[in-house]
């Protein structure tokens, strides 16, 4: 027998049979629903080894936009929700898909664009700069993802007296996608564009884009963790989920929140009410 | 230009540091792709020559649905896949979303026609001139399916090839039903649509790199060994 | 009287429009040495695919009946086309192949392929790739793998076609030996030489038609029917 022939077929059933093995033989895990822009800050990647060291158990996050993940949440596909909209989040919980909104961080968001700013938008009123933008031509990128950034995006637009930004504002471009890309197609294209402090601080295509716009109260972004409700999904691993959320407002959470840094600058506040 | 440039420096620290990480997430990519090409392989091949063998009612349309089934976009299967194993869905008892299993799972759907449907054209065109007298020597259908796959191995080992590089290659698939976890679900080309979002370009595009350095070592691993079993065993498969 | 291995009964063969062979009647004898000898085009092959059973599909009328075989079915038959299948294999892997298509039990299939390459000649060569052979080499391949099944009739479908003199004289020899030893021999050629070495019965063809259906030394002596006459002449000088 020609053992050429044979070594392909045994590889591959070698890995048939590892991978389940593999995807069984698992640590305690859960699985958190969370925005692409709370990702890519990187903030993850800080907070949660000290978690798993604190509990030994895994925090597994899945980072979709805000409107996904609440989607996700609602199928029963995470345990738990870390996202940044209030008002579909208090609505999430009023369908009773989970437990209870707990605050947990907060940032900021700013408006970035050119640094030549040709529509003249510097300054720390957000409505005012919006209203300006409107009367120009000059090109905007929204990410258009019903994503926590998406809703208080258009949220500032009504505080600026503009209902319908794609009909009101000419160079409007919505794209349907993440934070990252959103920037992205702002650097090519020299346009303005919404977004959170920390993607914007960890951001590292900026070509010719600058803060432009920040300070402004209304520009505040409160984050929350949400535990999905056993009740409507049975699975969910609700104690290891609730230890999640006691660990993250609790001081040693919060301190590890604040002692994030990019750059030397602190991203987010951790304003967890005690 | 500039970024290319830092591209292939990029590329060249990633492989020299071997990053532990790095490493995993190539042996996760590599892993997940051989598995879906292996369970491909097992349906497609022996459907794909009997499809080419057997006359039914229904045939053509089944031929039709394969060769559409070969336009089905990544993100399509992907979506489909985790509908199907999202806690809501039919099969979310079994509990592998997020996982590499899901993964592999959705890659093979996505080859399965691919691999199906050429094994189909190599067996049906291997037959012509030919079926009349492997029939003449006794062959029952499931026998000639047989001989024509082992007479024609050079160019499924191809279809294979293909199969497995766009298995290994796609992103859609893998990052809906995977979730491109930390450690867990991440491979190379959802590291590459990750590092792209994040902007640091030259990264995703060294990444990149390191895959095709990667896929390019396994091809001539292949090619050695095919090499030496026609050294050994006087086989010509090109004559 | 013993009953004929293949009859055919007013049996045609068309390929979608066109006729490939005009109604004909056959009767094929156990132990006959039959040399089918026509133009190209002239429907020897169709002929042969038809004898072999191959063309159940394409028969627009009659019907074609066969002796029983041994294990039930028909009489063991093979046949060795004008271009012979081999599969990219060794010569001994397809001589084993064409074995176990045949159903001969696993014990005597390496006895058998032996004694085929051996009456062959190829024996020397089983390891090498068959597709590496000489197109002698392959021919006489094809030769012993239709030989090693133990067939009660052989077809052959221009045998020689392709081979030099000496390979050519190799392969008569061969089918002399087969046909001495009681074998059913069906073979066609558009030489008349071969035919008058080999035949005891010979058929010759024309567009579609049998135009003569005599014994060898009536063929060859003559006087015979036009169109066959015709086909005759242009061979020879």
């Amino acid at each position: 027998m020609n053992f050429e022939r044979l070594l392909t077929p045994m590889l591959a059933a070698l890995w048939l049979a590892v991978l389940p093995a593999a995807a069984s033989a698992q640590p305690p895990h859960i699985v958190m629903a969370s925005t692409t822009s709370t990702e890519q800050s990187g903030l993850f990647a800080h907070l949660l080894p000290a978690f798993t060291q604190a509990s030994g158990i895994e925090v597994r996050v899945v980072a979709l936009g805000t409107g996904q993940a609440l989607d996700m949440a609602r199928r029963g596909d995470a345990d738990l929700l870390f996202v940044h909209d209030p008002a579909a989040e208090q609505k999430f919980v009023a369908e009773g898909f989970g437990l209870a909104r707990i605050p947990v961080m907060s940032n900021d968001f700013v408006l970035i664009g050119p640094k030549a700013d040709p529509a003249g938008l510097r300054g720390n009123d957000i409505a005012a700069a919006l209203a300006k933008l409107a009367a120009t031509r000059q090109a905007f990128v929204s990410r258009g993802d019903n994503s926590g950034t998406h809703s208080a995006e258009l949220r500032l637009w009504r505080a600026a007296g503009i209902a319908d930004p794609a009909a009101a504002v000419a160079g409007y471009k919505a794209c349907g996608c993440g934070m990252g890309p959103a920037l992205n197609i702002a650097s090519s294209a020299n346009a303005y564009v919404l977004s959170d402090r920390g993607t914007w601080l960890a951001f590292k295509n900026r070509g010719e884009l600058a803060l432009l716009v920040e300070g402004d109260a209304r520009l505040f972004n409160q984050y929350a963790v949400i535990v999905v409700n056993p009740a409507r999904h049975a699975h969910v691993k609700v104690q290891q989920a609730q230890a999640f959320a006691d660990w993250v407002v609790s001081p040693p959470g919060q301190a590890r929140i604040a002692g994030f840094r990019v750059g030397g600058e602190p991203l987010f506040f951790a304003n967890a009410p005690r | 230009m500039g970024s290319f440039g830092d591209a292939v420096g990029s590329a060249l620290q990633l492989v020299a540091a071997a990053d532990a990480r790095l490493l995993g997430i190539v042996a996760l990519s590599l892993a997940v792709s051989a598995a879906a090409c292996a369970a491909a392989a097992l349906i497609g091949i022996p459907g794909g020559a009997l499809l080419a063998v057997l006359r039914f009612p229904g045939r053509r349309a089944l031929l039709l649905l394969l060769h559409t089934l070969l336009a089905l976009p990544s993100v399509v299967v992907g979506l489909t896949v985790y509908l199907l194993l999202s806690r809501a869905g039919p099969l979310g008892a079994w509990g592998i979303l997020f996982t590499p299993t899901a993964m592999a799972v959705a890659q093979t759907l996505l080859v399965l026609p691919l691999v199906a449907a050429l094994t189909r054209q190599l067996v049906a065109d291997a037959m012509h001139g030919n079926a009349e007298q492997l029939r003449s020597m006794g062959a029952t259908p499931l026998q000639l399916a047989a001989l024509l796959l082992l007479h024609e191995r050079a160019a499924l080992a191809t279809v294979l090839l293909s199969a497995f590089g766009r298995a290994v290659s796609e992103v859609g698939a893998v990052m809906i039903v995977g979730g491109n976890i930390d450690g867990v679900t991440r491979v190379m080309t959802t590291t590459i649509a990750l590092e792209t979002s994040k902007g640091d370009l030259p990264l995703a595009l060294g990444l990149g790199l390191v895959l095709l350095g990667v896929v390019a070592c396994i091809n001539l691993a292949i090619a050695w060994l095919r090499g030496g079993a026609r050294r050994r065993l006087a086989f010509a498969p090109t004559a | 009287m013993t009953a004929p291995l293949i009859e055919l009964h007013d049996c045609a063969v068309h390929f979608g429009a066109t006729l490939a062979l005009a109604p004909l009647r056959l009767q094929l004898r156990r132990g006959e040495c039959v040399v089918l000898v026509g133009a190209n085009g002239s429907g020897k092959t169709t002929l042969l695919r038809l004898l072999h059973g191959q063309l159940a599909s394409r028969l627009t009328q009659g019907e074609r009946r066969a002796a029983p075989g041994a294990r039930g079915g028909e009489v063991a038959q093979a046949m060795v086309y004008q271009r012979p299948f081999l599969l990219r294999l060794s010569v001994w892997r397809n001589l084993k192949l064409a074995l176990w298509l045949a159903r001969v039990p696993r014990a005597q299939r390496d006895a058998r392929a032996r004694e085929a390459l051996q009456r062959v000649g190829l024996l020397a060569q089983r390891s090498q790739a068959a597709r590496a052979l000489s197109v002698g080499q392959q021919q006489r391949l094809a030769l012993a793998r239709a030989w090693a099944v133990r067939p009660q009739l052989l077809l052959l479908d221009e045998p020689t076609a392709n081979l030099d003199p000496a390979a050519t004289r190799e392969v008569e020899s061969l089918l002399h030996d087969f046909a001495a030893a009681g074998l059913t021999v069906v073979l066609s050629t558009h030489h008349l030489g071969q035919a008058r070495r080999l035949a005891q019965r010979v058929l010759c063809l024309d567009a579609g038609r049998v135009v003569a259906d005599l014994p060898a030394q009536r063929f060859f002596e003559g006087p015979l029917p036009d169109a066959a006459a015709r086909f005759v002449q242009g061979e020879l000088p």
